[in-house]
């Protein structure tokens, strides 16, 4: 199987870290400042990335951001037609979204359907200001209405390619990979 | 016509008999049993006699089930007495002793002759109904013993409900061995009962079950057992499911007083360990007991202490058992699975052949006075042929009786009955 | 791990591993409770169907507040028992439902048994709420959520249940859960209300409160059947408060921090004395309330998956 498969590294570590750095400066300058901005991120990639532009946007601004963390899967459009129930994380949303300006956090956008829950379950939260959102990698192949706001790379893929985004909190390196057969 | 069965070994322990020999039948009776009499009949009577080849085939004087409920008059949609019949003589039972708890209660002459005359328009199997020891079964005032006995009753029982009065029970037993009449006794502490559901055990508390103890059994057998003492008399014990009532059978014949007793097979083939599924099949009163119980029982049997295997042959309805476990009717629909599940005995070491064969057969004529049970010259040809080989498969759809609750549905088995004469006609031929 | 089974009938049916998945499945459905729409649309266009037997206030809520926070639509059915005897039997019943085509029942009947007779005979997923003296997997689930909560743990904890095992499907559910998940189970009630050879359960009984509490870090109290007192499965209540009941004083035998739970509804003086069914520092019993919500969520949840 393995070597079947044809893997690039399309990001390294330091790629990442300057996307989110770029990124944190274009949500600071798109919303004016840190003014009633949250970040949300969506389970389980989002979170960590989340957590960096959090830490960023914080240092910049001099004052903490609040930040929550999202799990979509009871919000999810094939939740009662896939075979196997996915495990169910936790939701942590400490505070109130009415009128804030809440940046969604996620890994890759793809098809947009994950966003599309994402947005259904902030809406049962609280009436936000608006929402926004952020990706790291964009790879096209939309399925519904739906653009990132902020984007650390357009990746342009094929369908039957894997891209990955591997985060040190949880793969133990900070890499984005493509991979599909040869 | 005369009926010649060759080659088949004969067993009958009426008279201690099992040998290599033909049986030959005429005008209903058994008229003789040597070997090779085929070599000579023939000649004898050329083209009158019809012989039948029974080589490695076992012929046994006619099976007695001495505890049946052939359901009619009352509940003819759980069996009627011709249904019941059919399957009386396809499970090898030249003659069936039927419970009275019909509806009416048959407590009363017309009841028995109206059973007697079903059971001659069926045709089949030698009917002998049980009389109620007390009227309507309601255990306060006892029947028409002796005007019963004039219409053709055998014994007396209020099988299905316990004589709970002990000085009726005395009066029964007292009036009953004057006329000879036999009581069967239900043994049942209805207060230990309690209205429970199966046997009173590990099995019961964690299937959240009521359970009957043991003790609701052998608190009667122990009780009847000091009356039939006190008062010179006997008794017969129904469907004996404890190893306590064992004991106290055992004790009691021991000290020589005239008591038997009889099991059924599902009491020595299963335990209260089925009823994990629910299933009401295995939903039957007394219910399945324990591991040392069913050990029990199969010592009892050995050692002589249970005298009689009867299927308590209980036909329902799909109604009856199709519910919850708590409402279902108990029972299971026996006649055709009882030959075929006592053979295990045998071939467990429990019994010889000659001593199942008076269990089912010899003994329970004996217990009932029929003069029956016996393959002996000039007796009524009642004759069932076992092949004691044959592998099947139980199929309650395929058994004669209305009744299907059987917990042994899908059950391989070894052995049954596949000819069964009454009267020197047959009646069954299964093979 | 995949939740494979298809009903949720007893404690006993369920492995170490499927407790675990169904109660960190419980514990994320608990912050849906506290948001200001309790809803999420996972179970949109599906059906739950509670068919009681027997009544209930408590846990027939419980299920429909756990349906409807998932968006499902809940049916409600009460029935008698007694018309089993005069109309429609339960097969007849299912049968029916089952042409409704829901996706759940949720069942609850004074005979024990009764959900495994559906389950035999349905395609639907059947949830037991309760069935005769047998099981009520979904108390012990919400009573074990709770203990985890509170403890952190359930293995190693000594947990003493209090009052007529006999009858209780509580005690049977929780004496197979709490066990499985490695906890020391020890029961305590008068001799006419222990069901015979329980200890073969795995459980040391006692006949005394005092011999039971000792030591214990959870306290769980039974609802005693106040018409129980008609049929001589106890003197008086009078009688059974006076050595059963838990109070200020035999609660000191017990760990310090010791909590206290009950499946309700409480008979207050009768099992359990008001200042402790009431203290915060040790009762539990309206957290178990707000977890059999969450449990019920996660059974219905890990039940409707695809049917691949």
């Amino acid at each position: 199987m393995v070597e079947n498969k044809n893997v690039k590294i399309v990001m390294d570590k330091d790629g990442i870290d300057r996307c989110l750095t770029r990124i944190a400066y274009e949500i600071l300058e798109k919303n004016k400042g840190g003014e009633n901005l949250v970040l949300v991120g969506i389970r389980t990639g989002g979170v960590y990335l989340a957590q960096r532009l959090q830490k960023k946007i914080s240092a910049i601004e001099d004052k903490d951001i609040l930040l929550g963390i999202l799990d979509i899967t009871l919000y999810r459009d094939d939740i009662s037609t896939s075979s196997k129930k996915p495990a169910l994380g936790k939701t942590k949303i400490p505070f109130d979204l009415d009128d804030k300006k809440v940046v969604l956090v996620d890994d890759v956008l793809f098809t947009g359907r994950t966003i599309r829950a994402a947005m259904d379950a902030l809406i049962d939260f609280g009436r936000p200001k608006m929402i926004q959102l952020a990706v790291l990698i964009d790879r096209g192949h939309r399925e519904l209405p739906i653009r990132a706001d902020f984007v650390g790379k357009n990746l342009p893929s094929s369908l039957w390619e894997a891209v990955s985004v591997n985060l040190m909190e949880k793969n133990g390196m900070d890499e984005v990979i493509i991979e599909g057969e040869t | 016509m005369k009926l010649l069965l060759t080659g088949a070994r004969v067993i009958d322990p009426s008279q201690k008999m099992d040998v290599a020999a033909d049986v030959l039948l005429e005008n209903g009776k058994i008229a003789g049993i040597a070997p090779e009499l085929v070599k000579t009949i023939n000649s004898k009577y050329p083209g009158k006699v019809k012989a039948i080849d029974l080589s490695g085939m076992i012929v046994v004087p006619g099976l007695i089930d001495m505890h049946t409920h052939l359901r009619e008059p009352g509940f003819e949609y759980k069996e009627t007495i011709a249904s019941g019949s059919a399957a009386a003589v396809a499970g090898g039972f030249t003659s069936v002793a039927c419970m009275p708890n019909s509806s009416p209660i048959n407590d009363n002459r017309s009841i028995t002759e109206f059973i007697k005359r079903k059971a001659a328009q069926a045709a089949l199997t030698n009917i002998y109904p049980i009389g109620a020891i007390s009227k309507d079964s309601a255990g306060s005032q006892l029947t028409e013993f002796w005007d019963l006995k004039e219409a053709g009753i055998v014994a007396l029982s209020d099988d299905g409900k316990p004589v709970m009065d002990a000085a009726l029970m005395r009066r029964a037993l007292e009036y009953a061995f004057s006329l000879g009449l036999p009581v069967i006794s239900h043994c049942e502490d209805i207060n230990l009962f309690g209205g429970g559901l199966m046997n009173e055990g590990y099995y019961s508390t964690i299937l959240g079950l009521r359970g009957v103890p043991s003790i609701a059994e052998e608190a009667m057998v122990a009780r009847d057992i000091l009356i039939a003492e006190f008062t010179k008399t006997s008794v017969h014990v129904a469907h004996v499911s404890t190893a306590g009532s064992v004991r106290l059978i055992r004790e009691a014949k021991k000290r020589g007083l005239q008591v038997t007793a009889e099991t059924a097979p599902h009491y020595f083939t299963l335990t209260d360990e089925s009823l994990q599924s629910y299933d009401t099949n295995f939903k039957v009163n007394p219910p399945l007991r324990g591991i040392d119980d069913l050990t029990a029982i199969k010592e009892g049997l050995a050692d002589g202490t249970l005298d009689a295997i009867a299927c308590d042959h209980a036909p329902h309805g799909r109604t009856d058992k199709e519910v919850e476990f708590e409402y279902a009717a108990c029972g299971i629909s026996g006649l055709e699975t009882s030959l075929g599940l006592s053979l295990q005995l045998i071939r467990d070491g429990v019994l010889s052949w000659p001593e199942l064969i008076a269990k089912m057969s010899t003994n329970p004529a004996r217990i009932l006075n029929l003069p029956k049970g016996t393959l002996k010259a000039g007796a009524d040809g009642d004759i069932t042929v076992i092949d004691p080989q044959i592998q099947w498969t139980v199929d309650v759809k395929a058994f004669r009786s209305r009744g299907k609750n059987s917990p042994f549905h899908g059950r391989e088995m070894q052995g049954r009955a596949v000819l069964t004469i009454v009267g020197g006609e047959i009646k069954y031929d299964g093979r | 791990m995949k939740f494979e089974k298809k009903d949720i009938l007893g404690i006993k049916e369920l492995t170490v591993d499927e407790i675990n998945l169904i109660l960190e499945t419980a514990e994320s459905f608990l912050e849906i409770s506290t948001r200001e729409i309790k809803k999420v649309p996972t179970m949109r266009g599906k059906s739950v169907i509670n068919l009681f037997y027997e009544a209930s206030t408590r846990t027939r809520t419980s299920f429909e507040i756990a349906g409807k926070r998932l968006s499902a639509d809940t049916i409600n059915i009460s029935a008698s028992t007694s018309s089993v005897v005069k109309g429609e039997t339960l097969i007849d019943t299912a049968r029916n439902l089952e042409a409704m085509n829901p996706d759940v029942i949720v069942i609850r009947h004074s005979a024990a048994g009764a959900p495994h007779m559906l389950a035999k005979l349905l395609r639907q997923s059947i949830i037991n709420a309760g069935d005769g003296a047998h099981e009520h997997p979904t108390q012990a689930l919400l009573d074990m959520m709770t203990i985890k909560e509170k403890k952190g743990r359930i293995a190693g904890l000594k947990v003493a249940i209090v009052g007529d095992i006999m009858h209780s499907r509580v005690a049977r559910s929780n004496i197979y859960g709490l066990s499985k998940m490695g906890a020391k189970v020890v029961l305590a009630g008068p001799a006419t209300m222990l069901p015979r050879n329980i200890e073969q359960m795995g459980v040391v009984v006692h006949t005394n409160l005092e011999d039971a509490i000792i030591d214990a870090d959870v306290v769980m109290m039974l609802r005693i059947q106040l018409e129980r007192q008609n049929q001589s499965i106890f003197p008086s209540l009078r009688e059974y408060s006076q050595h059963y009941c838990l109070n200020r004083t035999n609660i000191q035998l017990a760990k310090k921090d010791v909590i206290v739970m009950h499946p309700g509804p409480i008979n207050r003086g009768v099992e359990i004395s008001p200042d402790i069914a009431d203290d915060p520092s040790c009762s539990v019993i309206l957290d178990q309330v707000n977890n059999g919500v969450a449990v019920r969520m996660a059974l219905l949840y890990l039940l409707t998956g695809g049917n691949e």
